[in-house]
């Protein structure tokens, strides 16, 4: 098994991007409304991820 | 054989009349439920919902095989105060809930020691994360064999 060296921003995103598509398969009734929805999520993982890493930074000094 | 077709036949019935969900007998959700948890993805197969399954094994495997490269450790039931014990415990069901996946990986030797580092700590958090994803598969799983969804 090759061993895989992936960035915070990198590992976070890829996790962000398979929960949302899940999240978006399982909740949801229609084809549309899945894919509105996974992308929704995703787009809200990326949000906090971005507000999260610069209140981290910030709060470094 | 028989009975998975059974169980499709049960559950394209019980969408006819959610009502019925309520009381759904364990021998009609059980196989579906049992084998969205072995083979992620396989729920969904049973119950003919192809592309769905399609999605949730490609996204539960890649994850788990992400946090395998990145050399995650996987938990193992371990007692100690409050917060270790929810901690192991919890993380252990989560590592045993991507079903086969887990059972190969520990089964070819995949032992990766609980290491500093980001990568590895991220890898750990993928390998639970598998398994917690093919829960919620497991749960719609069981909501369309019960009829509470299509």
């Amino acid at each position: 098994m090759p061993k895989m060296n992936l960035s915070h921003f990198e590992a976070s995103i890829i996790f962000a991007f398979f929960t949302s598509v899940v999240l978006g398969v399982i909740t949801k009734r229609t084809d549309r409304e899945r894919i509105r929805h996974a992308a929704q999520t995703f787009g809200y993982f990326v949000l906090a991820i971005f507000g999260l890493s610069w209140l981290m930074y910030l709060g470094h000094g | 054989m028989a009975e998975n077709v059974s169980s499709v036949q049960h559950a394209s019935s019980l969408q006819r009349d959610p009502a019925a969900g309520a009381s759904a007998p364990f021998s009609k959700w059980a196989p579906a439920v049992l084998l969205a948890w072995l083979i992620p993805g396989g729920g969904h197969f049973l119950l003919k919902k192809r592309e769905r399954g399609v999605v949730i094994a490609v996204s539960v495997t890649v994850m788990f095989l992400l946090g395998l490269m990145m050399r995650g450790a996987m938990f193992h039931p371990e007692g100690g105060d409050l917060l270790t014990t929810v901690i192991y415990y919890g993380g252990f069901i989560g590592d045993l809930l991507s079903g086969v996946l887990y059972f190969i990986a520990v089964a070819l030797g995949y032992s990766q020691p609980d290491m500093a580092g980001h990568v590895h700590d991220y890898g750990t958090k993928f390998l639970v994360a598998a398994g917690l994803l093919n829960l919620l598969a497991m749960v719609d799983a069981f909501e369309i064999v019960t009829g509470k969804k299509d």
